[in-house]
């Protein structure tokens, strides 16, 4: 009886430890901002509960054999070698086991590939190192600007105390509007990028001479960050993504304060792109007057 | 033990070989060629382990401190390569140059003269690779899989990694080759397939991927080779190629690619659970089925790698339905050998704990690889350290555990010799603690959001890559307990027991003597089927 209460207690211990490391951000995804990102989320939650499942039945079984059907316990070996049976039940089990995994994830890759009637369509474009970004279609169309790492170089090389958003930070923030349905297309200019913001449940490659798309819809306004994934050369690390999700009438007012500015901005980007050859840190400072001009 | 000394031809025989350097430059006898895989699989191991404490030696504290970006690049480039073609493959080529003859009951390799061919052109690559670090723009740094148009922008360390591949892949066709000759032509009368041991099986199946899909890489790499040289535009748009089609072309050899380092070492288990549990392996046919169906999967799954690339919803589903079947064949394998230690009378010595090691940690690995197959979670952590984390729970505590396991078990049958069992459980019990310490929190770095190939990192994933990196150095550390231990045994003075595990039923411990004499099975021994 003691026993049974204690192993009682060890596996309640157990799943709750478990289930606390999925609730905390550290161990897991980061808080889902989209209904896309939720689904993954989700999906994540239940396949790490089926796995402990599955564990705990094959090793239970295993370990208690370690433990039990020792030599030095005396244990004589038995000498069964097949049972057709429990073949075909351990094969047809899993499979409908991936059935079950694999119903919710086809309706979420229905739900992610479609892209269509956005509210808004922006091109991101990947570049050796930064990202552009075009406002295509949509409230703010014909916005358009870099974005750069903003991290100073000396935080880098351990000149300088690193920052709360040491590597994720950048001179101008993608920003839409909350709940509005955005549209991105990706595309890149040298090799391989590709743009993810794990908040928001999206990665894609951006791929040179080619287009590809995906979408998503904020839940709430806040700043979501992300980094280039696909390894473009040697500053890879250092081209992040950052979404400022604002609320509609804030919104408005940023793309009109933007427009505004669009022209200069325009030319100032095309004079930073140039500097970028030239050196990074005078890039940063080029696009930092880029936006106190603004 | 009269009788296993039966049809041993030993004595007064003549090996009549060259001695020195010579005798291993022109040698082709399968035991000399398998010891030299071997060592030169633990050599390139630890090149390998070399550049994979550089990368964590930088990733230890954010910042950058002792490798530049470009450098770092290199370092996980050179990594994957070494490790994967240098150390992975040619151990277990080098288990198949002394295992499969003496298992099956044949003199030798089928052609011993290739046999030396394909070994000693893996030093050749082998130098073409370290010593790309040293030419001007340095070795190859557009990671393993060297997708263009990054790979385009590389220097002269990129062709040299090109041609190292392509030398490469040429001894893996030829070793490939012989080895399914001498499994189909050269077994002891009266062995059928299905009499095979398992170890035999896998590498058959595995020699036959390997001949599939080496010569598409080798394609690739040559099409590469001519977009950087000589002007083609295979995969550069500009010219009407198309970036994505080399990642389709590199995943048709590179998930194929994944089985063939897995597969021998599923045979290893499968030889080493049996004689430690002294019971037959259970479900002998269902594990040659099954090893048969995921190496034709393995063949049909390769964009699962390219979910963020873009591809049809079809395309996606077609390839996350594919590769989720893999779970199948490779669960009845795991419950394969569960119901073999059932009711077994077990003991633990270092092989059969390093076989436990490998399923419990190969388990972890595949359940991982199921969250992976799943399109909208692969999407998240494409790219980044769960994905790190994955493969080397299945490429290092699969592959890797399996090849200690195999090396302890048949070392008193390679060297005559005992090694140190104290020792040898000391190095199982390090190596499974540092190497979860180093790979565990990986999952939890890739889930919130740290990419792979970054030099530096934002601050919220300290805590987990100094943890990691404390992990690696430990690891790397334990394997020096293991070239002690193999130094050790291979000097030792005292003669092994002729047959020290007593469960065990294969050819070479029942028909041969402690340690095999250099000429075995001149004569092929009487095999006597067991039933499966």
């Amino acid at each position: 009886m003691r026993n049974k209460s204690v192993a009682t207690l060890a596996g309640m211990s157990v799943l709750a430890l478990y289930s606390s490391m999925a609730v905390g951000s550290k161990y897991n995804f980061p808080e889902p901002q989209s209904v896309i990102a939720q689904d993954i989320y989700d999906q994540h939650i239940v396949l790490l509960w089926i796995c402990l499942a599955i564990f705990i039945g094959v090793f239970g079984v295993m370990f208690y054999s370690v433990l039990k059907h020792r030599k030095s316990l005396g244990y004589k070996a038995a000498n069964f070698h097949h049972s057709t049976t429990v073949e075909v039940i351990w094969t047809v089990i899993p499979c409908l086991i991936l059935v079950a995994m694999a119903w919710p994830a086809t309706k979420t890759i229905i739900a992610m590939k479609d892209t269509s009637s956005p509210d808004m369509t922006i091109k991101a474009t990947g570049y050796q190192w930064m990202w552009g970004y075009d406002y295509l279609q949509g409230e703010g169309e014909g916005i358009s600007f870099f974005s750069k790492l903003s991290t100073p170089r000396a935080q880098l090389q351990n000149r300088e105390p690193k920052g709360e958003n040491y590597l994720l930070e950048v001179d101008n923030n993608l920003v839409v509007p909350v709940g509005k349905k955005v549209r991105i297309i990706l595309t890149a200019n040298d090799v391989i990028h590709a743009w993810w913001v794990p908040a928001l449940g999206i990665k894609q490659d951006a791929i040179p001479g080619f287009i590809r798309d995906t979408w998503f819809t904020a839940d709430n306004p806040g700043i979501y960050r992300g980094q280039c994934a696909e390894l473009c050369g040697k500053d890879h690390g250092y081209m992040p993504i950052v979404v400022e999700v604002l609320d509609e009438a804030a919104y408005a007012k940023w793309a009109a304060e933007k427009l505004v500015g669009t022209s200069s901005a325009v030319n100032l980007a095309a004079v930073s792109t140039e500097m970028a050859a030239s050196g990074a840190d005078e890039a940063v400072e080029a696009a930092e007057e880029n936006s106190d001009n603004n | 033990m009269a009788a296993i000394h039966g049809d041993v031809h030993g004595h007064g025989h003549d090996d009549h070989h060259p001695t020195g350097i010579m005798r291993w430059i022109t040698t082709t006898n399968h035991k000399d060629i398998g010891s030299m895989y071997l060592w030169f699989s633990l050599a390139m191991f630890f090149t390998g382990g070399f550049l994979a404490l550089g990368i964590r030696a930088e990733l230890f504290q954010p910042g950058i401190q002792i490798l530049e970006p470009e450098l770092f690049n290199s370092f996980t480039t050179l990594h994957g390569l070494i490790m994967v073609f240098g150390a992975i493959m040619p151990a277990f080529v080098g288990f198949a140059n002394w295992q499969v003859p003496l298992m099956i009951g044949a003199p030798d390799m089928a052609f011993a003269r290739m046999n030396n061919w394909s070994f000693w052109l893996l030093p050749v690559a082998a130098s073409l690779l370290v010593s790309s670090f040293f030419v001007p723009g340095g070795a190859a740094a557009g990671g393993w899989t060297f997708y263009p148009p990054l790979s385009t922008q590389g220097g002269l360390g990129v062709d040299m990694m090109i041609f190292a591949v392509h030398i490469l892949g040429a001894s893996s066709i030829m070793g490939a080759i012989n080895i399914i000759t001498t499994i189909l032509n050269m077994r002891a009368p009266g062995m059928k397939l299905m009499d095979m041991p398992l170890f035999v099986w896998t590498w058959l199946i595995t020699a036959y991927l390997l001949v599939l899909v080496m010569p598409v890489l080798a394609g690739t790499v040559t099409m590469l080779l001519t977009d950087r040289h000589f002007g083609t535009s295979f995969f550069n748009a500009a010219g009407g190629g198309d970036p994505v089609l080399f990642q389709h072309i590199f995943w048709f050899f590179g998930h194929p690619e994944v089985y063939i380092m897995i597969l021998p070492a599923f045979g290893i288990v499968s030889e080493i659970i049996p004689t430690f549990a002294r019971k037959p392996l259970f479900g002998y046919s269902s594990m040659v089925y099954a090893t048969a169906s995921i190496a034709i999967l393995s063949c049909v799954v390769w964009a699962h790698h390219m979910f963020t690339a873009g591809m049809p919803t079809v395309g996606q589903l077609f390839f996350m339905y594919s590769t989720m079947l893999i779970a199948v064949p490779t669960g009845v394998k795991v419950f394969n050998w569960t119901a073999t230690m059932w009711r077994g009378s077990m003991t633990f010595e270092t092989p059969m704990l390093f076989a436990i090691g490998f399923i419990f940690l190969f388990v972890i690995g595949g359940f991982s690889g199921v969250i992976c197959a799943i399109v909208p979670i692969d999407i998240q952590v494409q790219d980044t350290y769960y994905v790190i984390a994955h493969f080397h729970y299945v490429l290092v505590s699969g592959a890797l555990f399996s090849l200690f396991a195999g090396a302890y078990y048949w070392l008193p049958k390679w060297t005559g010799h005992m090694y140190d069992e104290t020792l040898g459980k000391w190095h199982f019990w390090l190596s499974m603690i540092f190497f979860n310490l180093t790979f565990f929190v990986q999952h939890f770095l890739g889930l919130a959001g740290m990419p792979r190939r970054i030099p530096d990192y934002a601050l919220q994933f300290a805590d987990f890559n100094m943890i990691s990196s404390i992990g690696a150095f430990g690891f790397g550390m334990s394997q020096l307990l293991f070239v002690y231990i193999v130094i050790k045994c291979v000097r030792s003075k005292e003669a092994a027991p002729e047959k020290p595990w007593d469960g065990a039923t294969t050819l070479e411990w029942t028909h041969l003597p402690t340690p095999a004499p250099y000429h075995s099975f001149e004569k092929p021994p009487v095999f006597k089927p067991v039933s499966h």
